[in-house]
């Protein structure tokens, strides 16, 4: 393995690590569940696509890292629909908005 | 395929820096799900955790070489998402399947 491609992973891992730190440390200091959902599902996200690509830098165009590409994609289609449904879910429980925000009228 | 024995110094210091900084992430979340005051505060805090752990899985699969932890990687977020919408379909309704 040459010395580029080890440069290019070693790059994408810390990029990674900066994502799920932020990610992470946005889940244990926001005030509300709305918040925390809006930092881990965005930059935790980010922050495990960014390895997954690393692997396929690692592992070249097949096999292996043809499964690092899936993951990828994967990622990027279910994080935003179980967030999507959680706060969904915290709506109905009555979970209130830290602050003075407030949902908007319901038309159905 | 790229052989262990290849790997540059800075490379695997980097690897193994990553399982680090991952795994204190990963114990960091559980402060969430312990102290988290509602249900769905418990709920996101374990999906960052299946999230952290698939990165765990992938970073797994660089340090050793061997690429199967890529797809146990894959796996666990598939199993992390399903999981998701049962424990949100559950707190709504009370039951899943009906």
């Amino acid at each position: 393995m040459n010395t580029l491609t080890a440069a290019v992973v070693t790059a994408l891992l810390v990029v990674g690590s900066v994502f799920l730190t932020i990610g992470t440390l946005g889940l244990l200091r926001l005030p509300d569940v709305y918040n925390r959902m809006h930092a881990t599902s965005k930059a935790t996200t980010l922050g495990a696509a960014s390895i997954f690509l690393a692997g396929f830098v690692y592992f070249g165009p097949s096999g292996e890292g043809l499964t690092s590409l899936v993951g990828i994609v994967f990622l990027f289609l279910t994080t935003p629909t179980g967030a999507h449904m959680i706060s969904r879910s915290a709506q109905k429980m009555g979970v209130e908005f830290f602050g003075n925000a407030d949902w908007p009228e319901d038309d159905d | 395929m790229a052989s262990e024995a290849a790997v540059p110094a800075f490379l695997d210091y980097a690897i193994h820096a990553s399982l680090v900084v991952a795994a204190l992430l990963t114990l960091a979340c559980s402060y969430r799900v312990i102290q988290g005051p509602t249900v769905p505060d418990r709920v996101v805090a374990l999906d960052t955790i299946g999230t952290n752990v698939v990165a765990i899985g992938v970073l797994f699969a660089l340090a050793t070489g061997r690429g199967l932890f890529v797809l146990i990687g894959l796996v666990l977020a598939i199993v992390g998402f399903v999981s998701t919408v049962t424990v949100a379909k559950y707190v709504i309704e009370g039951d899943i399947i009906q």
